[in-house]
């Protein structure tokens, strides 16, 4: 019976993974934060202008997450910048120009398009009235004004390359900055309590609270010239889509990066919609409008989360019943399975999914993989204590009335255990589906991925558009196992424990 | 016929049977009596290859068990366990014909030898569809009884059939097993602490204690030649039982 249905639920998932995975064609990455994606959208509708097929597997993760991925070919390209590969991600190596990082980047199969015409970096920013009132508009106009007071953000403060070496090389004033959470920093700045912040040169307040970036006019802040990174492979497999994408070097100034991001963090805008917008006025490509209605979207998430869980669920229940059976045979071999799994059990979630990456590259497949590792252990104890548990005398009788070995535990001892198997793939199905939204960290979509753009935008709607079909499918499910449960559980087993003396 | 031949068997170091040596002739009715835990229940596990002796061998038809042979021994011996051992999750006729389905046997007759037994153990055909949990205790003892004859097996061997049931049950359960034995004509090894009982049932009681055999004769041997002080201490206990019974209702 229970191997029916586990079956039943594979071939259903085996099915709607491989359509996921046939529509995949060139794929596109972007960081967790609001710019990266934006572009990453804008890339994407460049790319389908072309006309093939391209992915975007957005807010993937940091900086380390999706260079592993492009460079196990998980992703084709993502959205860079040069400061972070010369400062971060090939910081071992010395890199004095563009040439060298060309070079570095081309020994890994990787290529860098030209700068897309803005450069996101750290700046000092003021008021625009403070500034016309004591007459600032560089760095080192700032050492005529020792009465100013700094309001840095903590890693700004204390990065090598940050207020140290920036104090260092404008001679500014000794007098010790404040340090402040960069998000505060803001409205200390508007307030009149602080003078001077840090803060990147495409961030949205910039415009919103009519600051000014003050400029580096001793060039002490190296360049992060945003540009798209990509695998040359690409340019073999997808050289007009390649070829359409490239079209943005050179096509996003400064202050059109800030009006799109205070766009999405302000006005909280889709991104989509932001970057469908941008195509159409920059490229006069009109690209349909990829911001779903609400219904629609939550139906998409709904599939890919139902499809993570239940592969991966009818995974652990085709692994875990059959080891749990050979694990209350042998007791010995037993307490092994059981420390292993119950050690994978105390990874935490977010580590496992990491883990799994280099495995399995980014997507459906390295979140269904944590997912069965964490349903595994659920139902493999419950089916060893339930087959433990059965009385001694009942395995006597099946076993002095002649069946074999196989066909008692068909006919006895499985069905008997049967109430604890099950209530393990419900303890099983349910952590799995709440664990499942942290499937959209690794690409894998799901109820995660509204989640995780509400944290990222501070938007409460759409971390509820994540968390409460969550909640409710949870619910559901334990409520569908309840009554599964009294369905499936034969009736004199009921009536026993109906019964009690 | 049954051999039991020096056998022993300990668990965790305490002999539950100590070399012992039984025969059981084909036909033969014996009832094993003695004090709880020493080791009734025990040989019969012995018998069915529940356990595997430390020494000595075990002989069915002059066939010594072993692990080749231990599956079509059971299939050929009518077990019922203390307690009765019936499965909660099947029905009466389901426990009852388990073992048949197995074997292959056809719907047809698998039914008539149900309705045999149900007539022979005087179970009424309703209760054939319960759950063990909807049965009373006799009835579960019938239906358990049913299920170890459902193979028309040789021998039958019965542990304390009749112990948890209350007096008034427990006497025409004895009348029928009585009259169940002789139209089977089958060997049968016959568990109890009751030597009233064990007379009733059988021909030849066989005394345990510690896991060795004390006395082996018939229940007149019993009372007027003991083989020892601990057969007169357990003749006179169960003696005692029954005068203390009857002057307290009396
Ligand atoms: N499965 C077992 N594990 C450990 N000791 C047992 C087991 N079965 C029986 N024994 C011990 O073996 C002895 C004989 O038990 P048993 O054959 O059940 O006695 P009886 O049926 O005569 O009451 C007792 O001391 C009992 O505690
Ligand atoms: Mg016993």
């Amino acid at each position: 019976m229970i191997t029916r249905i586990a079956f039943l639920l594979l071939a259903l998932c085996l099915a709607c993974g491989s359509a996921v995975a046939a529509e995949a064609g060139l794929v596109i990455g972007s960081k967790k934060f609001t710019e990266s994606v934006i572009i990453g959208d804008i890339a994407a509708d460049l790319g389908r202008a072309a006309g093939t097929n391209v992915t975007h597997r957005q807010e993937l993760g940091g900086t380390r997450l999706l260079w592993d991925a492009l460079r196990s070919g998980a992703i084709d390209l993502y959205p860079e910048y040069t400061g972070t590969l010369i400062h971060e991600i090939l910081a071992g190596e010395r890199i004095p120009d563009a040439e060298a990082l060309n070079a570095a980047l081309a020994r890994r199969g990787l290529r860098m398009s030209r700068s897309l015409g803005f450069s996101d970096t750290y700046a000092l920013g003021m008021t625009i009235e403070n500034a016309r009132r004591l007459g600032i508009a560089s760095l080192s106009d700032l050492s005529r004004h020792p009465e100013i007071r700094f309001g840095l953000s903590n890693e700004f403060l204390n990065r090598a390359d940050g207020w140290p070496g920036l104090r260092a090389a404008y001679g500014l004033p000794l007098r010790s900055p404040t340090g402040l959470d960069h998000d505060l920093a803001y409205r200390a700045l508007t307030s009149g309590a602080v003078d001077v912040i840090d803060l990147y040169t495409t961030d949205a307040e910039i415009a919103a609270d009519h600051l000014v970036t003050l400029v580096d006019d001793r060039h002490y802040f190296p360049g992060y010239d945003a540009v798209i990174l990509y695998r040359i492979d690409a340019v073999r497999r997808y050289p007009a889509v390649l070829a359409s994408i490239l079209r943005l070097e050179g096509a996003i100034d400064t202050s059109t990066m800030i009006t799109m991001n205070a766009q999405a963090r302000l006005e909280h805008r889709d991104e989509a919609s932001i970057a469908t917008d941008f195509v159409r006025d920059r490229f006069a490509i009109v690209t349909e409008d990829h911001s779903q209605g609400l219904a629609s979207r939550v139906v998409q998430r709904t599939l890919e989360h139902l499809s993570l869980t239940l592969v991966s669920l009818a995974a652990a229940i085709a692994v875990a019943i059959p080891l749990g059976v050979f694990a209350a045979r042998y007791p010995r071999i037993a307490r092994g399975i059981m420390t292993v799994s119950g050690v994978i059990q105390t990874i935490p979630s977010l580590a496992l999914l990491v883990f799994m990456i280099p495995l399995l590259g980014i997507g459906a497949q390295p979140a269904i993989a944590a997912l069965f590792l964490y349903s595994v252990l659920p139902i493999l104890r419950n089916t060893t204590s339930g087959l433990n548990g059965i009385a001694p005398g009942l395995r006597a009788s099946a076993i002095a009335l002649g069946l074999t070995p196989w066909r008692r535990l068909r006919r006895v001892e499985l069905p008997l255990a049967l109430p604890a198997i099950f209530a393990g793939i419900k303890t099983a199905a349910v952590i799995n589906i709440g664990t499942a939204t942290l499937g959209a960290l690794v690409g894998a979509g799901g109820y995660g991925q509204p989640i995780l753009a509400g944290i990222r935008l501070d938007d409460f709607g759409l971390i509820l558009e994540g968390a409460v079909p969550a909640a409710a499918l949870a619910l559901l499910t334990e409520a569908a196992f309840d009554l599964a449960e009294r369905l499936v559980a034969p009736r004199g087993l009921r009536l026993e424990t109906g019964s009690g003396i | 016929m049954i051999e039991f031949d020096a056998v022993t068997m300990s668990f965790a170091g305490i002999r539950a049977v100590d070399a012992l040596s039984l025969t059981i002739a084909a036909g033969e009715r014996l009832a094993l009596i003695g004090p709880s835990g020493c080791g009734k229940s025990t040989l019969l596990s012995l018998l069915v290859g529940l356990v595997v002796p430390d020494a000595g061998r075990i002989l069915i038809n002059g066939a010594a068990l072993s692990p080749q042979t231990v599956i079509a021994a059971r299939r050929r011996i009518g077990y019922m366990i203390q307690d009765g051992g019936l499965f909660p999750h099947l029905t009466a006729r389901d426990n009852i014909t388990l073992m048949a389905g197995e074997l292959g046997w056809p719907e047809g007759r698998r039914a008539e030898r149900l309705d045999a037994l149900a007539t022979l153990t005087r179970l009424p055909q309703p209760m054939l569809d319960r759950y063990p949990a909807e049965l009373s205790g006799g009835q579960r003892q019938r239906v358990a009884l049913m299920r170890a004859l459902m193979l028309d097996p040789d021998p039958i061997i019965l542990d304390e059939p009749l112990g948890a049931l209350d007096p008034l049950i427990r006497a025409d359960l004895q009348d029928e097993l009585k009259e169940i034995f002789a139209q089977l004509g089958k060997t049968v090894l016959l568990v109890t602490h009751d030597l009233g009982e064990a007379a009733f049932l059988a021909d030849r009681i066989v005394l345990m204690n510690q896991g060795r055999i004390v006395q082996d004769g018939s229940f007149a041997d019993l009372v007027a030649r003991p083989a020892s002080d601990f057969v007169t201490k357990f003749v006179r206990a169960q003696d005692r039982r029954l005068v203390a019974g009857s002057t307290g209702s009396s």
